[in-house]
């Protein structure tokens, strides 16, 4: 079991490296960073001092290894566009994404395992048969067109709820967060369902199946013959098996989810860090998008050890040294 | 030896699933209604300059005073009538509509293409070729798999931005997206070929092929390539939808088709703003139509999937 | 103790409507199982075996379903019992073994918890006796150090004793009746004999009926008091195992026995039945045997096939083999 977890975080490091490389290339060669970052006015004495602080003139790998360094240290530079270190307008937006990340997570990851649940056990009632017609549109359904269609029933309509922003925030120290004020609740909602309605979908759509194939095994047809109730062998028996191969897609679900919340974000014009780098993207902001990038990677990498060490806490049939088990 | 069996096979083989496609394609009425949206979409899309009612892009033939006339009704100053309305610089939404399917499927299907080409030959070489050159490629294919396709599709479109001078970026648009999109999306293809091709490599066929002396090129072409033909489709149909869900998506995130050649993606982020002053089909027929041609060739793909493989199901 | 058999099979029939007509994978079965009596049930496979274990204990998937027949408990008839009435039944009064003991256990629980969770079901003691309890079946079966391996996860024990982990899961609610249903042919051969020499035992000490499914005549006759032979849903011969093997009277039985390298037959070469058994759908008019029966005439070819309450009671063949061969039953 160790070996294995060395192993995935080695592979993880990997991960990050060859991002590290794409992000620090754009750097390096997209737009002349020297340009960027000098006005109209420049003399050649200029560029070259500029081209010697930043390291221009060393070899490639010195140079990946210290933007590498300056990575580490959350040091992306200035962007082009604000002028303002970009890892301080990132923490500045971060809060935003994050809780409106962690409610649509929720949702999609409760939603979808009880919706899945629902579908397998009922599967040939009227309303699970509804539910299944009804994720098949929603898988179609682009993203934004979601928030849209919600935007224009609830706000546009109804005027129940906000379109856009995040309401009134508090600031509790570096963090700012929407969930104690009514304002700040009501604005989550449209954008948190938005984001979490198509990781929903296909969550469901996962743990039917899966459940489905777990209702067929031998261990069920056997727990049925010892007079286990009915319940017991779908949330006991059942669930906890389906939801092993679950776990790893599930996952990467969430992760992706901080991905997609940049249409959401741009949908309700929520300012986290998703909005900030569809703008990075418009205006070619190269250190901006470099740093997003490298701050997801860290995100999904460390999301997928924890999914793999969750992999070993549900299934005992892991933690078993693979010598030592068998027979 | 080995010629006469590779002229028999794939010939009987296609027939055999030709007919049997044919037969599960007429008794799938959800197929069957979807890919007559999708005919009638494609073609309306083929055919814009012969139906288009006006050429939306054309200023000389734009009227302002047109500007946000309602569906079917007749414009209060110019009397004009438009079949979907106009937008507020007068527009006929009908004939944006036809345009930017044409933008929506020409990205979509060049994007597929790409996809299917670089994954076809990249999966084809990492299960034949083997080696570093298949851990190199399929080392990529797991970190690009680790990030969302549209994700990646952003990144590749910010760079390939950042690259073109910013006089040529509207004309580049449409280019740098289906690259985008393309690039984002080989990697499904070259999973699926290379697993073929593993098993395909080792049959006696392929073996003997090789021992008469065939080149490797010729091998993969002539006796793997028609193997893996199947899967291919499938993916490249619901990869069709997925495209043009993405190319949507950006464009509607102001990062892809330029307000100069707008796509479905544009017009409805153009729409987006109309929606809260009560214009709504300018927003409405875009999303409708994106939302149809979407659903109609998931179903379509979801159909050939189970058609193809019965085991599916 | 009563005369009253534990479980009693009256004229069983399964049916199941398919778009080309109804098959009946059991048709028209009858026997009766004793406390402390092993029958065995034999037949190739696809002869309605597993089938009628099924519906003894209402597991028969859809859309196969009991059409006729009664099935008796201890004398109460629960073919006729639905959902919750059957499902208390089940553990409680009747216990069953499957084939797998690799899938038939929950990899995912331990099996400690699996034998709680069956006991606190059906048997009102509390958490700690149920333990108690676990442990004792554990025991019961053979598990060394049962007390410490309680707690382990089924992928802990090996194959053969995962099958007694299996057998203490069906027998930890005391059921009358326990349906094995091939408990040993997943089992390397060297385990074979343990677990059927456990099974024989636990029927012995526990008074418990056991219906011993199986395709193997040497479980049969090392275990079985008496013997079901089953060929194409219908029972072909029925009698003491003694009886059976040594003289059978149907036909196929002869056959079968002679197929099988049986220790006490010596050198004998082995014979096969010619043909393969029909299938469901596809049953031959007259006999079902008779494709393949060297004793066919023409009786057999036109009418079905007797059932045993019609002839002897034994074999349900028109010209039984053995002592009385000559003689037509029934004419």
């Amino acid at each position: 079991m160790l070996a294995y977890i060395i192993r995935r975080v080695f592979q993880s490091v990997l991960v990050l490296l060859v991002v590290g490389l794409v992000a620090f290339a754009m750097f390096r060669f997209v737009g002349d960073p020297v340009d960027n970052m000098l006005g109209q006015e420049r003399t050649q004495a200029d560029i070259e001092r500029l081209r010697e602080q930043l390291g221009l003139d060393q070899p490639f790998i010195v140079q990946y290894w210290r933007f590498l360094e300056q990575a580490a240290q959350g040091n992306f530079g200035l962007s082009y566009r604000q002028g303002r270190p970009v890892a301080e307008i990132l923490i500045e937006r971060l809060p935003a994404t994050l809780e409106l990340a962690f409610v649509s997570g929720l949702l999609a990851l409760f939603g979808g395992i009880a919706l899945g649940i629902f579908t397998a056990i009922r599967r040939r009632g009227v309303s699970a048969n509804v539910i299944m017609t009804v994720s098949l549109i929603g898988v179609s359904l682009p993203t934004f067109l979601i928030g849209i269609l919600l935007i224009y029933v609830f706000s546009v309509e109804l005027g129940w709820l906000p379109s856009f922003g995040r309401g009134e925030v508090t600031r509790i120290g570096g963090w700012t967060t929407g969930f104690l004020t009514e304002s700040g609740l009501k604005a989550l909602i449209l954008p948190a369902i938005t984001l979490g309605l198509y990781q929903m979908t296909l969550i469901m759509r996962l743990v039917r199946t899966e459940m489905l194939e777990v209702l067929r095994m031998d261990y069920i047809r056997f727990a049925r013959a010892r007079g286990i109730r009915e319940k017991s062998i779908n949330f006991r028996h059942a669930l906890k098996n389906t939801l092993v191969p679950v776990i790893t897609i599930t996952g990467l679900q969430l992760g992706s989810i901080i991905a997609f919340a940049i249409i959401t974000e741009t949908v309700f014009q929520w300012p986290g860090v998703g909005l900030l780098f569809i703008n990075a993207i418009q205006f070619v902001d190269i250190p901006v998008m470099a740093a997003y990038l490298m701050m997801i990677s860290v995100m999904f990498v460390g999301i997928n050890l924890i999914v793999d060490m969750l992999y070993f806490a549900i299934d005992p049939r892991l933690r078993v040294d693979r010598t030592a088990g068998g027979h | 030896m080995a010629d006469i069996q590779s002229e028999i096979r794939p010939s009987r083989l296609r027939r055999a699933w030709d007919s049997d496609l044919a037969w599960s394609f007429r008794h799938a009425p959800v197929a069957v209604v979807s890919a007559v949206v999708v005919l009638i979409l494609i073609a309306g899309a083929l055919l814009a300059p012969l139906i288009a009612p006006h050429d939306p892009f054309n200023p000389a033939t734009l009227n302002l005073m047109n500007g946000f006339t309602p569906p079917g009704q007749a414009n209060q100053f110019t009397g004009d009538l438009f079949l979907l309305g106009t937008d507020d610089q007068g527009r006929d939404v009908f004939s944006t509509i036809l345009y930017g399917m044409r933008i929506s499927l020409f990205v979509g299907f060049s994007a597929v293409l790409l996809a299917m080409v670089l994954g076809v030959i990249l999966g084809l070489l990492a299960g034949y070729v083997g080696g570093w050159t298949e851990t190199i490629i399929m080392r990529v294919a797991d970190v690009q798999l680790t990030f969302p396709a549209i994700l990646v599709a952003m990144l590749i479109f910010g760079i390939a931005k950042g690259i073109t001078p910013p006089e040529y970026r509207d004309q580049m648009a449409i280019w740098v997206l289906i690259l985008a999109i393309g690039l984002s999306d080989w990697v499904q293809f070259a999973r699926v070929v290379r697993g073929a091709t593993l098993v395909e490599k080792n049959k006696e066929y392929v073996q003997a092929a090789r021992l008469i002396g065939r080149s490797p090129f010729a091998i993969m072409l002539r006796h793997i390539l028609p193997n893996v033909l199947n899967p291919v489709l499938v993916i490249a149909t619901i990869s069709l939808a997925l495209a043009i869900i993405a190319e949507a998506t950006l464009s509607f995130l102001g990062v892809g088709a330029p307000p100069t050649k707008p796509s479905l993606g544009t017009l409805i982020r153009i729409g987006q703003e109309f929606m809260f002053s009560g214009e709504w089909w300018i927003l409405f027929f875009p999303a409708a139509t994106l939302l149809a041609l979407a659903l109609s060739i998931n179903l379509l793909g979801d159909w050939l999937r189970d058609a193809l493989n019965p085991r599916l199901r | 103790m009563t005369d009253t058999p534990v479980l009693s099979v009256r004229n069983l029939v399964v049916e199941i409507p398919t778009r080309h007509g109804v098959l009946r994978p059991v048709d028209n079965v009858s026997y009766d199982i004793r406390a402390g009596e092993i029958l065995g049930v034999v037949g190739e496979s696809g002869a309605g075996k597993s089938m009628t274990g099924n519906a003894v204990v209402g597991l028969l998937d859809r859309p196969a379903r009991i059409t006729s027949g009664e099935i008796l408990l201890s004398g109460q008839p629960i073919h006729t019992l639905k959902g919750e009435a059957l499902r208390r039944l089940r553990g409680k009064k009747m216990g069953m073994i499957f084939q797998d003991p690799l899938t038939s256990l929950n990899p995912l629980l331990t099996v400690g918890d699996q034998l709680t969770e069956t006991i606190l079901e059906h048997l009102g003691v509390s958490q700690q006796q149920a333990r108690e309890r676990a442990v004792a079946a554990l025991e019961e079966v053979g598990i060394p150090a049962a007390r410490s391996r309680i707690d382990s996860y089924p992928h802990e024990f090996s194959g053969g004793m995962r099958q007694r982990v299996v057998i203490a899961l069906a027998l930890c609610a005391e059921p009358d009746l326990i349906i094995a249903d091939e408990p040993t042919t997943a089992l390397d051969v060297s385990v074979q004999a343990q677990i059927v020499a456990l099974l024989k035992r636990l029927c012995r000490e526990r008074g418990v009926a056991v219906m011993l499914v199986t395709h193997d005549m040497g479980v049969i006759a090392e275990a079985a008091d008496r013997v079901a032979v089953m060929y194409a849903g219908r029972l072909a011969e029925l009698g003491p195992v003694r009886e059976v093997l040594t003289e059978a009277r149907h036909p196929y039985t002869s056959g079968l026995m002679a197929s099988t390298p049986l220790a006490s037959q010596g050198h004998e070469r082995l014979r096969q039945i010619p043909g393969a058994m029909p299938r469901l759908g596809n049953l031959p008019d007259g006999c079902a045997f008779h494709p393949r029966c060297e004793f066919a005439q023409d009786r057999c070819r036109q009418n079905p096939g007797p059932t045993l309450d019609t002839c002897d009671g034994r074999a349900a063949c028109w010209f039984p083999l053995g002592a009385d061969r000559k003689q037509e039953v029934g004419a």
